[in-house]
């Protein structure tokens, strides 16, 4: 909005200790622990980052995560993009119960997630389970339950997002596109889709950090088998537990350094005007 | 006729928004929905759009049953108060929507966008964005588009109600004179007395969900079929148990003339060329304005004895004397 007042600069002893107790506290918790990961994984120069991307066990974890964490943002940002038009643009029973719904997966731990996810898609107890197993199609210990579980625990990110820009965008362009003929598809891809494009993209930016990250749910639902099911995630627990801290840092720090990555670029892209 | 609407009726929850509304609406006319806000006009229009459905009742547009027609294929152009420009495209992409929804040639498009913009005064703005442009602008844009179809009805919504009264008032003479050389069938809701007398042929008065009157704007005017509509339509006072306008008074300073009444000037105000002076009459307070020069030949002063009475012209024209409370 090209309307917001300017900030006033605050000048003033309070105002510089505020500002300073911020920083000191970002730093703290944030800023210097991260760096660390950093200085860590580089305190023998790139033998640890060389060592974990000349085993394959690591490399299969790494591209793991990426598939998976792809597959959910897609599965994610169609089925956020939907919701969201649902919950702003029409009125239903329930609407209030569905978006307190939407939110479970932030309030809930992952690792609860997990253990739900095996009750009812586990292979030999779980309700679903073993129905799908006679079809040959196996969920928990296998990447579709990571799948699952990664789409669980990053689903209302993209919601969150796209929500209050539909909310602010109102519904006249949509209406003026219908007078004009267009259908409900056009009518999307031609107005609804461009308006509410920065929203979508920020969500899909968290989705993948948030996806990319994931590791309680997915440490209950891969069976964690090496080579196979274990994640980038999983790794780094593995290896610090393992005592190979060099191992752990190396692979820490690769995925923060595509979370943070991803938020950057965005934020770099991102036309002024709209924040 | 062009649009007829049937024994319409629409709820919102327990708000009765319209009830049983009957209107003809003329081809080729400037029509004006007027009424106080709430009173279920723009429901009306948007019904009409397709943009709200009717609980009850029937949608004809050019003959055709438009009921349970989706706004897409209605054929109408819509103008919303808040002009609902695509904040995304530039104003020629705004006004050529339509057509290449209807994937018309891109050449024709071209032509036809810039005949549009022309006509709407717009043609060196083509390449803006609408967040580039007045208010004003943004709202002859999005005439543009909606005519850009050549929609069989045009309908807009409040369409200068966000516009300061400047820029209000020479959109509207701009709209009139715009409906003169385009002639499509246009229907308007508006919530202002002057905007409907001033630009519309036929005016439709809509008050709490029911249609009030219609009518040409000098018969809604001159004789108004209820109160709700001689107080709507301009200034009323009472004097005894009559509404009439301020204007239709005579102030005699000499005695005794047939039906006048007697009283004593209380308050004098002069607002430009128009004085208007509050006379007692009995228990009553009585609104009257003169012109300048007949408040000055008349010599009057706060405190003046005279006499009120209802203009002899005005006393004949109107055939049957409207009496408080009949409505």
């Amino acid at each position: 909005m090209a309307s917001h007042p300017a900030t006033r600069t605050r000048r003033g002893p309070v105002a510089y200790l505020v500002r300073l107790l911020v920083i000191v506290y970002l730093f703290l918790l944030v800023a210097w622990p991260v760096y660390l990961v950093g200085k860590n994984t580089f305190a023998d120069g790139m033998d640890n980052i060389n060592g974990i991307l000349e085993d394959p066990d690591i490399v299969h974890a790494i591209s793991l995560t990426v598939q998976v964490a792809i597959i959910a943002v897609i599965i994610n940002t169609l089925f956020g993009v939907g919701i969201s038009l649902l919950l702003v643009r029409y009125d239903f029973r329930g609407k209030r119960l569905l978006s307190a719904m939407l939110d479970m997966p932030l309030s809930v731990s992952p690792i609860v997630v997990g253990l739900a996810l095996v009750l009812v898609y586990g292979g030999r107890t779980g309700w679903f389970g073993p129905a799908l197993e006679g079809m040959g199609f196996q969920v928990i210990f296998a990447t579709p339950g990571i799948v699952l579980a990664t789409v669980f625990v990053a689903l209302p990110l993209v919601i969150r997002e796209v929500v209050p820009v539909l909310e602010e965008v109102g519904e006249e362009q949509e209406q003026a596109a219908r007078s004009l003929g267009a259908n409900a598809w056009q009518t999307f891809r031609r107005i609804t889709l461009p308006s509410i494009k920065w929203g979508v993209v920020y969500g899909v930016v968290l989705s993948l950090a948030r996806s990319l990250g994931e590791f309680g749910a997915v440490k209950v639902v891969s069976g964690n088998v090496l080579g196979e099911t274990r994640t980038a995630t999983l790794v780094v627990e593995e290896k610090y537990l393992n005592f190979d801290k060099g191992g752990a840092y190396a692979t820490a720090f690769l995925l923060a350094l595509v979370a943070v990555a991803c938020i950057i670029i965005v934020s770099v892209i991102r036309p002024k005007e709209d924040r | 006729m062009s649009i007829e609407i049937v024994n319409v009726s629409k709820r919102f929850g327990d708000f009765v928004a319209l009830d049983n509304v009957n209107v003809s609406i003329p081809a080729g006319q400037l029509t004006a929905l007027l009424g106080p806000s709430g009173g279920g006009k723009s429901t009306l229009l948007r019904i009409i759009a397709g943009l709200e459905t009717a609980d009850s009742g029937r949608i004809e547009i050019e003959g055709v049953d438009a009921t349970k027609l989706s706004p897409q294929k209605r054929n109408v152009g819509f103008v919303f108060q808040h002009y609902a420009a695509f904040k995304h495209l530039s104003v020629a992409r705004n006004v050529a929507f339509g057509l290449e929804i209807r994937k018309r040639p891109k050449d024709e498009i071209r032509e036809r966008v810039h005949e549009l913009l022309k006509l709407v005064h717009l043609a060196q703005f083509a390449d803006r964005l609408p967040s580039q442009l007045s208010g004003g602008q943004r709202q002859r844009m999005a005439l543009a588009r909606a005519l850009a179809v050549q929609p069989t009805v045009l309908l807009l919504d409040e369409p200068f109600g966000a516009l300061d009264a400047k820029v209000r008032k020479e959109l509207r003479d701009w709209l009139r004179r715009l409906h003169d050389e385009v002639h499509v069938t246009t229907v308007f809701v508006t919530h202002d007395q002057e905007e409907a007398l001033e630009v519309a042929d036929e005016i439709v008065v809509i008050n709490e969900g029911r249609v009030e009157q219609i009518g040409s704007p000098d018969a809604l005017y001159d004789t108004p079929a209820n109160d709700f509509v001689m107080r709507f339509l301009g200034p009323v006072t009472e004097l005894g148990d009559r509404l009439v306008r301020p204007h239709d008074l005579q102030l005699l300073t000499g005695g005794g003339e047939s039906g006048a009444v007697p009283g004593r000037i209380t308050r004098i105000t002069r607002v430009g060329f128009e004085i208007r002076v509050v006379v007692a009459v009995r228990d009553q307070f009585v609104t009257v304005t003169l012109t300048r020069n007949e408040f000055l030949s008349l010599d009057l002063h706060v405190g003046s004895e005279v006499q009120v009475r209802v203009a002899p012209e005005v006393a004949n024209s109107v055939g049957q004397s409207r009496v408080l409370g009949a409505v």
